[in-house]
């Protein structure tokens, strides 16, 4: 890396303070005025429009097993997601996934 | 009494991603200090920064040697999706005083953001207050975790031994998230276009695609749960 060290110390406060302010951008702007009833429907969905996109391409195209499907990710998702569906747990969820992963990791490996 | 009881809850309910936070933090260490940057310099994104994948981008095209501004631009734009964050938030956080908020929007990540939500869609009688204790208490064990795991990995150095499923972490744990979220068909339908969505527009640079993907999963989520409402009770 040729950075030095004011430029990488502009990259760590610019990005710090960048990330801050769209964190509070709405938050910080809209207040407790009330918000149209149209935004507001489009606004429930946020948190499922974003996060199944995010880790699409982390399940299906894992870096780590070569960008392409790999059974032990596939299976592991395929079990957290039933898991989920039948506990209703995140603590369930997130420990029974993490160990179908890696006994499937070590028992197909 | 209330305040601390609806924290703890929410100090429960963020325990567990410590799973996930604590061996990526003590990743981003261990590949920011190889990088080349000293321990201050790796704890000043850790915590200034706080978002695990925009540090992991400026981090690659840092050691890529990018212009500043582009480095400075293509991890905004990973964070972009905290702007929406925090527009879905307002209707719940916005009313709180302006120093709560903005305390609020430095622990805004992915996982207080999605089990804060989750809980207020779950319990709508909840107060602003309340709201608000929720959210700092699923933040106490995380953040601070990222922290700590950040400055062991910088400092330790011991890496995560190879060949270790464990990127499948960040997954497992973001499941645990949404399935609970699809609790109608407009959010199903929210989520299917947006995993249709981010494959489709996934040529677009500085993971943009996901944004796009975004909106238009807001749009589908929106235009089923309008017209759900109108068969249910027409006018």
């Amino acid at each position: 890396m040729s950075f030095t060290t004011t430029q990488i110390w502009t990259v760590i406060v610019g990005l710090g303070l960048g990330s801050y302010l769209l964190r509070l951008s709405f938050l910080g702007i809209i207040g407790n005025r009330d918000l149209p009833e149209w935004l507001l429907r489009h606004l429930r969905y946020t948190a499922v429009a974003i996060m199944p996109g995010m880790i699409t391409p982390l399940i299906l195209f894992p870096q780590a097993a070569g960008g392409t499907l790999d059974p032990v990710r596939m299976i592991a998702a395929l079990a957290t997601i039933a898991i989920s569906f039948w506990t209703k747990s995140a603590v369930l969820t997130i420990f029974g996934g993490a160990a179908v992963l890696f006994a499937l990791h070590f028992g197909m490996g | 009494m209330t305040f601390s009881r609806d924290y703890w809850h929410g100090f429960r309910d963020g325990t567990p991603f410590i799973l996930l936070i604590v061996p990526f933090g003590a990743v981003f260490g261990i590949v920011a200090t190889e990088a080349g940057l000293n321990i201050a310099q790796t704890m000043g994104f850790s915590v200034l920064v706080i978002a695990g994948a925009a540090q992991f981008v400026a981090l690659q095209m840092m050691l890529e040697n990018a212009p500043v501004l582009i480095v400075l631009a293509a991890s905004l734009a990973v964070n972009l999706r905290m702007a929406m964050y925090s527009a879905s938030l307002a209707p719940h956080l916005g009313p709180i005083s302006w120093w709560r908020r903005s305390i609020v929007a430095y622990f805004m990540i992915d996982q207080s953001y999605a089990a804060s939500i989750l809980k207020y869609e779950q319990t709508p009688d909840m107060s602003h207050a309340q709201k608000f204790a929720y959210y700092m208490g699923v933040a106490t064990p995380i953040c601070p975790a990222w922290y700590v795991a950040t400055w062991a990995g910088a400092t330790l150095g011991t890496a995560v031994p190879a060949g270790l499923p464990i990127d499948f972490v960040v997954p497992i744990t973001f499941l645990a998230l949404i399935v609970p979220m699809l609790r109608t068909l407009a959010h199903v339908v929210a989520a299917l276009v947006s995993i249709v969505g981010v494959l489709v527009f996934s040529f677009l640079p500085f993971n943009l695609g996901l944004l796009v993907a975004a909106v238009l999963a807001m749009m589908a989520g929106a235009e089923v749960e309008r017209r759900m409402s109108r068969a249910r009770a027409p006018s």
